[in-house]
């Protein structure tokens, strides 16, 4: 697979004792909605960290869109074009919510560090355009000017999901994006996700919800115990018995 | 008259621009609602401002508070709190070492007076660029750590800069006697251009020496430019940045910035204001010690801002001017004068009132600053001016309150 945006290689990781992820090979090729599923504990989220930099991996590579990523600090991964969602929202509490969208704006157009400290808020106009724009498509418009520490748990979901989507990521990694979310919003969220992949977006998704799990997934790896034991396309990956067994059996 | 002060406070906090700090908003836009923009409420608030500083004068008068020396003090210690807020108030780190730049710029002033010359332009440039200086130095070390390593680091070496300055660094600092200005300094400049001093030395500008009300209007004027400074940054988009970083660092991080350059540079901009301080401090007092570096001064500074309210933009010139008020005025009150004060009550109470006040003025001056301190602390965490905010919701009525109730109920 020449196609792969992102490329994880024998990637090991240890807590102490505890060995949370084993020999994790993953090509997430471009453009594909790539879905990580596994019962809880399974070392998901921790695959995700060890791609965003957020942890070291005590073996093994990440490569993502040719450059070798792993032992570069966060800020220059995400420049280099990854954006997370996470499974605790990490948004900025104490910031409104039009702001929350505008400072990932600012990262995308300026880079790392831009000294703009005489210049006024008010002028950027074009920032704020496309940031309400977003805060439009995610369903949050109305409440713009609200702190963000003011939302239900799935609105700051949606809420740092436009956060990432402004950046117009290479590569969007979601981390349960539609967990605390209602019905509504989880389908509203789903089809805004689909249109996202029109434009070329590769997303790697973990999702616990199999609905949104089979209505994204081009293909899908499954993890158990910082394993993976399975992968392939949806109807593959429904069909084994080993699956099913460790995983689609048990939980659901 | 306390009745129209306290007015004219609050209209200095209703034209704050983060008056509404915490809903602070972009405003809508379309036609269909015109209000204000916060760019025109800017220029209120710099134009208020102005006002405000400017006529001190007049309305400091029934506090007993209107002489040039004192007033040169609140401006002096206003700037010195903006700048600090401008670290803490944004970024939420908190330094408690910023007296070394405060120090550090008085002797700068100084040494400019004792080599250049007595005009004070290039010992405000002198004492902000050395400040400057420090605070990369600093700032580079402590910022290697946050929340209370980050407080100690700073405190640690800020001490360090207090010790050296009565020991090793004596030959620069004159150690305890204090740095002066000397007739028989050279003073380079001054003797190219033939400048000659006549009396006491004194910082001048174009020949106006800076005693008296010319000393407070320069310190004035410039803190009303480092007030609007302030403000420009609080509202840019490297302001944004720093909110952000205080909300939440990691998102900051993942989001494509490196907090690193961004704490520093306005950890330097912190400094410098601290700098300008102290070099104010000396421009209008010729003499610098190294006790305006010590760990005291720098929980000063902090006292002010958290008194004034963090994170407002005038509220720590308002915690500053309150502290120093305490120190000058409330300190020299004795028994004797509570007593006249009281002279309307029967003698018998009147002494009894005496009895019990006398602890809490002159000598006693802590006390009551530090209960004022922790009831403000305890009862209005955002400092006085969430306290005259809180009132002026009140005073708006409740209806409005209510509502924004709802809102933010549908919002969730
Ligand atoms: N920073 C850490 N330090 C120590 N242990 C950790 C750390 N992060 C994760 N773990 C452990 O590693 C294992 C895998 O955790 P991880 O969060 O990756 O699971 P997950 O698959 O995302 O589960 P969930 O579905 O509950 O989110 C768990 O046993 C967890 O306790
Ligand atoms: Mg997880």
């Amino acid at each position: 697979m020449n196609n792969a945006v992102l490329h994880v290689s024998e990637v090991q990781k240890s807590f102490g004792g505890l060995r949370a992820l084993t020999d994790i090979e993953l090509q997430v090729e471009k453009g594909k909605t790539h879905a990580i599923i596994g019962p809880n504990g399974a070392g998901k989220s921790t695959l995700l960290n060890v791609c965003i930099g957020r942890l070291p991996p005590d073996s093994g590579t990440v490569t993502f869109d040719g450059h070798l990523i792993t032992g570069r600090p966060p800020y220059e991964i995400n420049q280099l074009g990854v954006a997370r969602v996470f499974q605790t929202p990490e948004i900025f509490p104490d910031l409104s919510l039009l702001q929350n969208v505008m400072v990932p704006a600012f990262a995308k157009r300026d880079g790392t560090f831009r000294m703009s400290a005489l210049s006024s808020l008010e002028k950027e106009t074009d920032l704020r355009d496309e940031a309400e724009k977003l805060l439009e498509d995610v369903g949050l418009l109305q409440f713009y000017a609200k702190l963000a520490s003011s939302l239900s748990r799935g609105d700051k979901r949606r809420l740092e999901l436009a956060m990432c989507l402004i950046q117009h990521p290479k590569l969007l990694l979601l981390d349960e994006p539609t967990a605390g979310m209602s019905r509504h919003d989880t389908n509203r969220t789903i089809d805004l996700l689909k249109q996202i992949k029109e434009r070329g977006m590769t997303k790697v998704i973990i999702e616990h919800d199999m609905h949104v799990v089979f209505s994204l997934a081009d293909r899908i790896s499954v993890l158990a115990q910082g394993k993976i034991i399975a992968e392939g396309t949806p109807d593959e990956v429904r069909g084994s018995p080993r699956v099913q067994e460790a995983y689609l059996g048990g939980a659901h | 008259m306390v009745k129209k002060v306290i007015q004219k406070i609050r209209k200095a906090a209703i034209s704050d621009p983060d008056f509404e700090v915490s809903t602070r908003q972009l405003p809508p836009r379309g036609p269909e609602t015109k209000p204000m923009t916060p760019v025109d409420k800017d220029w209120i608030a710099i134009v208020a401002f102005t006002i405000i500083i400017l006529a001190m004068p007049w309305w400091l008068q029934p506090l007993g508070a209107a002489y040039p020396d004192l007033m040169q003090k609140f401006a002096i210690y206003g700037i010195f709190a903006l700048g600090f807020n401008l670290l803490f108030g944004l970024t939420g780190y908190l330094s408690f070492g910023h007296a070394a730049f405060l120090g550090v710029g008085s002797y700068a002033a100084v040494w400019s007076f004792k080599l250049f010359t007595m005009n004070i332009i290039p010992a405000v440039l002198f004492a902000m660029l050395v400040a400057g200086v420090l605070a990369v130095v600093i700032g580079f070390i402590s910022l290697r750590r946050s929340g209370i390593y980050f407080s100690i680091l700073t405190l640690a070496l800020a001490q360090m800069c207090y010790n050296l300055a009565y020991s090793v660094l004596t030959p620069i600092t004159n150690g305890e006697t204090g740095l002066r200005v000397l007739r028989d300094d050279p003073r380079y400049l001054d003797a190219a251009f033939g400048t000659e001093h006549q009396g006491v030395l004194l910082g001048s500008l174009f020949g106006e020496r800076m005693v008296g009300y010319p000393g407070f209007y320069l310190c004035a004027a410039l803190l009303i430019i480092a007030f609007y400074i302030a403000l420009r940054i609080m509202r840019s988009p490297y302001g944004m940045m720093l909110r952000a970083i205080k909300s939440n660092q990691n998102r900051m991080i993942y989001t494509g910035f490196n907090p690193r350059p961004y704490m520093l540079t306005i950890f330097i901009i912190s400094g410098m204001y601290a700098g300008l301080a102290g070099a104010l401090l000396a421009i209008t007092d010729p003499l610098a010690g190294a006790e305006r570096m010590q760990w005291t001064a720098s929980g000063e500074v902090v006292l002010m801002t958290i008194l004034g309210g963090a994170g407002t933009i005038s509220g720590p010139i308002l915690g500053a001017a309150i502290i120093k008020y305490f120190e000058n005025i409330f300190s020299a009150l004795n028994d004797s004068a509570l007593a006249s004060a009281f002279s309307f009550l029967p003698h018998s109470v009147q002494e009894f009132v005496v009895t019990i006040l006398s602890p809490f003025v002159g000598e006693g001056w802590h006390l009551t600053l530090g209960l004022l301190f922790m009831v403000i602390v305890i009862f209005l965490p955002g400092g006085i001016m969430e306290g005259i905010r809180r009132t002026y919701r009140f005073l708006r009525g409740h209806g409005r309150g209510s509502k924004s109730q709802t809102d933010l109920q549908a919002a969730e």
